[in-house]
Order: C-alpha cells, then sequence, then structure tokens
C-alpha cells in the first residue's frame, strides 16, 4: 500500500465539504422535519456520504468525463447501463453528481421491486433518496423537478454474466414513455469499469428463487467466501455522460415507435461504453 | 365552485357516545342543532343536543328521521376498536350503514358525511406514493378487520354514484390519533412501544382536532366526493416515536410477527397483528383535493400530538 493512503482516506472521511455540498442541494420538496414522501433526507446522507466518498475517491478513483452536460436544474432523467452484481454504479453514479457537479444535485434512483421488502436495505435505500421504480413514483418526482436515474436494463443489466460484460441488454420502454409524457430531457450515461468488478460464471436461478431474489450469481470465490464473492474488485471506474436528448412523441405511441426512441438512447449509451472503453488504460489502472 | 356560506340545519350524528362523536359534538353544538344516536349512553352531553339511545340497525332509529327534519347526517357509528372486531362488528357496521343510506333516501336527507381511513389504501412494499382518492384500497387483501372497512367505504362510494341527490362525502383521514380506541392510538400508547428491526417507514398522523375541522369544512355546501386528509408533515415511525417521548424495543419480524398474535389472542397486547404492514410499508397519502377546493390546512403540529399522547 503506497504510504500516505491512510492519511488521504481520513481526509476525505473527514471532508467538511462534503457536508457542506449535501447543504447546497435543493431542498425544495423536504418537509419542516427534513423529509420527502418517499422517506429521503439529506442530513441523514450526511453521515453516509463521507463513506461513500472514500470509495469513490480511493477505491474506485472514479473518473468523470464531460460533467458540464448534467443539466444543473429542473426535471431530468440519467439513463445508464447497468452491472457489476451489487448495484456499486448507481452509488458512484449518485456521488458523482454529489461530489463533482456544480452545484451538487441529488440524484433519485428507481430500484428493484425487491428491494423495500428486505430489512435494514429498504430503511437505508429510502433515506439515500432510493425510490421503487414504478411509473407513478417516477412521474411524481420528475413533476417535482428531480434528477432520475433508471437502469433500463434492470435486473438482467445489473446479474449479467461476465461473457456479457459491456454488451447492453435489452432495454425496457417505460422511461421513454415518461420521459416524453414529462418533457423530460434524457442524459444518456456510460459506467465503464462496473462491469468488470465482479466475476459472475453463471446465475444460479434454482437458488435465487429458495432467497426470493432476482438473480443469484455465482464467482470463483463463491466457494470459497460465499456472498462474500460478490464485493467489487478495485476497478477504475470512469463515469461518461452524453449530450441531453429531448425526444419528441406520443407517451402512448404503440411499442415499435417508442422502441425506435429508445433504441436512439441505447446507441448513444454504446457509443459513451466504446469511448470509455478506448480512453481507458487497463481495468485497475 | 363557488361555495355556500355554512350550511345552518339539523345535524345528526350517528355514535355520538364514541369518542370522536363527543369530541365533533362539543365543537358543533354551538353552531348547529344536534341529534345523535347511539346504543351507549353519553353522560355529560350539551344540554342543546338531543340524544336518542337506539341501535342504527333499529326501527328507532327511523323514528328520529320521521320526527325531525334533517340536514345532514355524519356517520360515525363505525366499529373501529380492533379488539371488538368480529362477525358481530361485520353485522353492525355494513347493516347498520345500509340503513342509514336508506334512511337519508327516504327522508331526503341533504348531505351525508362518512368517517373512512386512508389506511385502507393498505401498506405494502410496492404502494405507490401519493396515493389520490382514486387509488385502489388494498387493505382488504390482508386483514380482516380491513376488508370489512373498505367494504364499508366502497358502499358508500357506490351510494355517491346512486344518489346524486343526497352530498356523500367520504373522508379518509391518515393515522387518527387521540382518545380514541383505534389501531395506531392503541400502539402508540403502548408502554414500550414495538418496532420492526430494520423497518422504519414513513407515516403520517393527524391529531383529532384537525379531522374535526376537515369535516366541518365539508358541511359546505356543495362539497362532496372522497377527500383524504393529512395532518403535520410525515416523518419516519423511528423519529415519530423520539418526538413522542416513547421508549421503543427493536424486535426481529421473524420472531415478531407469530408472538404478536399468540400475545393478540391470549389479550395481552392491543395492537392487532394484522396491521404489522403498517410499521414495515408505508402508505403516504395526497390530500391536495381538501387542501385546494375546501382551503383545509392542519393546524396541529406532531408536538400537539404529542401531548394528546402524554
Amino acid at each position: 500500500m503506497t504510504p500516505g493512503i491512510i492519511e488521504k482516506i481520513l481526509e476525505t472521511a473527514r471532508d467538511p465539504d462534503i457536508a457542506e455540498r449535501i447543504d447546497r442541494v435543493s431542498r425544495a420538496n423536504l418537509n419542516a422535519y427534513g423529509f420527502d414522501a418517499f422517506g429521503y433526507s439529506p442530513d441523514y446522507m450526511k453521515s453516509i456520504v463521507p463513506v461513500v466518498a472514500v470509495f469513490y475517491r480511493h477505491y474506485f478513483r472514479v473518473t468523470v468525463h464531460h460533467m458540464e452536460r448534467v443539466p444543473t436544474s429542473g426535471r431530468t432523467l440519467l439513463i445508464a447501463n447497468h452491472s457489476g452484481q451489487l448495484p456499486v454504479d448507481g452509488a458512484m453514479l449518485g456521488a458523482s453528481m454529489l461530489l463533482d457537479l456544480d452545484p451538487p444535485r441529488m440524484l433519485r434512483a428507481m430500484v428493484e421491486r425487491w428491494v423495500p421488502t428486505l430489512p435494514v436495505v429498504s430503511t437505508f435505500m429510502a433515506r439515500c433518496g432510493q425510490v421503487l421504480g414504478t411509473p407513478e413514483n417516477c412521474r411524481a418526482l420528475l413533476e417535482d423537478e428531480e434528477c432520475i436515474l433508471a437502469f433500463p436494463e434492470g435486473a438482467a443489466g445489473i446479474s449479467k454474466t461476465w461473457d456479457k460484460r459491456y454488451q447492453l441488454q435489452p432495454f425496457g420502454y417505460g422511461f421513454m414513455r415518461l420521459a416524453l409524457e414529462t418533457g423530460t430531457p434524457i442524459v444518456p450515461v456510460a459506467v465503464v469499469g462496473a462491469e468488470e468488478q465482479a466475476i459472475n460464471l453463471f446465475d444460479w436461478k434454482a437458488a435465487a428463487r429458495l432467497v426470493g431474489a432476482p438473480a443469484f450469481p455465482v464467482t470463483p470465490f463463491t466457494p470459497f467466501v460465499g456472498p462474500l464473492g460478490l464485493l467489487p474488485m478495485p476497478v477504475h471506474y470512469h463515469i461518461l455522460f452524453g449530450e441531453p436528448m429531448q425526444l419528441v412523441g406520443d407517451a402512448d405511441d404503440e411499442d415499435g415507435r417508442i422502441g425506435r426512441l429508445v433504441r436512439k438512447v441505447k446507441h448513444a449509451i454504446g457509443s459513451l461504453v466504446d469511448e470509455g472503453l478506448a480512453l481507458r488504460k487497463g481495468v485497475f489502472r | 365552485m363557488t361555495l355556500r356560506a355554512h350550511a345552518s340545519g339539523t345535524v345528526l350524528i350517528t355514535g355520538i357516545s364514541g369518542r370522536f362523536g363527543r369530541l365533533l359534538t362539543r365543537h358543533l353544538h354551538r353552531s348547529h342543532p344536534v341529534v345523535g344516536i347511539d346504543r351507549r349512553p353519553f353522560p355529560e352531553a350539551p344540554r342543546d343536543v338531543v340524544l336518542h339511545r337506539a341501535d342504527i340497525r333499529s326501527r328507532r332509529a327511523e323514528d328520529v328521521f320521521r320526527t325531525t327534519p334533517i340536514e345532514t347526517v355524519i356517520h360515525l357509528n363505525v366499529m373501529h376498536n380492533p379488539r371488538e372486531m368480529g362477525t358481530d362488528s361485520h353485522r353492525f357496521n355494513l347493516v347498520g350503514t345500509r340503513h342509514i343510506l336508506d334512511l337519508c333516501v327516504r327522508y331526503g336527507v341533504h348531505k351525508l358525511i362518512v368517517l373512512s381511513t386512508a389506511n385502507l389504501y393498505g401498506a405494502s412494499p410496492d404502494t405507490m406514493r401519493y396515493l389520490a382518492e382514486d387509488a385502489p384500497l388494498l387493505e382488504g387483501a390482508r386483514s380482516s378487520l380491513g376488508r370489512d372497512l373498505v367494504e364499508l367505504d366502497m358502499l358508500c362510494s357506490s351510494f355517491f354514484w346512486q344518489h346524486p341527490e343526497v352530498e356523500t362525502v367520504i373522508l379518509r383521514p391518515v393515522h387518527l390519533i387521540g382518545s380514541v380506541q383505534n389501531a395506531p392510538s392503541n400502539y402508540l400508547r403502548l408502554p414500550k412501544v414495538p418496532l420492526l428491526m430494520g423497518f422504519d417507514p414513513i407515516v403520517q398522523v393527524i391529531h383529532e382536532d384537525d379531522v374535526v375541522q376537515a369535516l366541518r369544512l365539508t358541511l359546505t355546501p356543495g362539497a362532496k366526493g372522497v377527500f383524504n386528509v393529512g395532518g403535520p408533515p410525515a416523518v419516519p415511525l423511528s423519529t415519530l416515536l423520539a418526538l413522542f417521548g416513547k421508549t421503543t424495543v427493536k424486535v426481529p419480524h421473524v420472531i415478531f410477527e407469530p408472538l404478536a398474535r399468540r400475545m393478540w389472542r391470549s389479550g395481552l397486547w392491543s395492537f392487532p397483528p394484522d396491521q404489522l404492514d403498517h410499521l414495515k410499508f408505508a402508505c403516504m397519502v395526497d390530500d391536495a383535493r381538501i387542501r385546494k377546493e375546501l382551503g383545509y390546512s392542519p393546524t396541529r403540529s406532531l408536538e400537539d400530538i404529542a401531548s394528546l399522547l402524554r
């Protein structure tokens, strides 16, 4: 370990700038006690974000490209590729919006239906502003001028196996209908690095059903350390933001037309992924 | 919509002797002539209140309608106390309400106000937020207590459509806290309040005085339909209990749920196990309609609610 890394980690963990940035996040939708209707609390996040920042700065060493393309106010929909077995990509994207965007914005991610049924995790996610990904919830947040993160690949994306890394899985169409309905600009995002953070050899369907999870990834480490095999390796993250896309169309149009618009976004994300893969020097560097 | 001034005709309150009925009477009897029907006595009733000791299902209840010209019926005679729920309360709630609805039509009652509850939307992991009045009532899926009250709410909703000549109002307040015997108040009165480990849903509570205020607003001629009624800002359950100065016990839900059923059946505990989902998942309603149309705004803070429980 490089000398001085401990000092750097402690410096990040104690960084007063982080709390100050959280204070600058818009509080327009919070009630007098500092919560919104989904249970999100920026004050709670002051104790979480420093820990995330340590991972952001020193473990994954996130490099952000084209941050200036992200709108700093108004309804926004970030659409990204999803991977990594554990939703670290979402956490790092959220951290980038808080730590590297000026003024900082709170990113509200849309989570799997499974999450709110879990003790501890459900509460933690709710306080950090994560919301169950139903169309009603998403619409409500967009109308409140929030910034939303959605992974249209869904569970198929996060639990993709090693041989499918950087291959975009089929996109859901729900995000596009909501964007058209609410007139929200879509910012395509590529997260490069996350796809290699854990090696999923195969998805053990029977075990997934047994524990009620959407997937049960088996990594080379699973036989030795069990679920700890899912913990991410220190890959170097690159996050690339694309130009906001203001698409027009009828939100209730047939799937074929919506699909064409979805492919535009998918294509934009694909090019950003390629751009990211080309500019990085290696998985860990 | 232009609204006339408050109506001042006779108000009939069913279930007047219940704790909420008595509270409402004390607020209403100076501005309106009040008549009450209840099986139970109302010893300290104001002098100008005419009380009829009768079952709402009986012929004597009809006599009240026959002898007194009634402009408004406020139907509170619904058994909410989870401890007394069973076949008896089921019959009482549904047969009684049906009877009152019939009487309203037969005797030309101008307005009917029914007190339902917002809990009926149900708390589940995928309950959406900002539940508006048109959201489905899913509470009945898991609890018999809920099933009863959902059926009652539906009965009144279909009455609203079938009989446009009666201005029907259905109020759905969030967890009503006060001297009443309902599940949330019972829960908050426990000496040690259990929390399910790892679950901390955001909750909405309302002071009984604010429910009275909402009820008074719906007396306005022209006001009709279903209204959600919210209280002070929503906070997580643990924050609420801390504000109320309650001692909490955190218990894992896998152990607690079967135990709670046992304790409920043996009478050791007054919180119905069917309602445990409300300790796990949120049920957040949106009361924009009553705020916009009737100018409702809660006047009691969480601190005021806390002082009710001390």
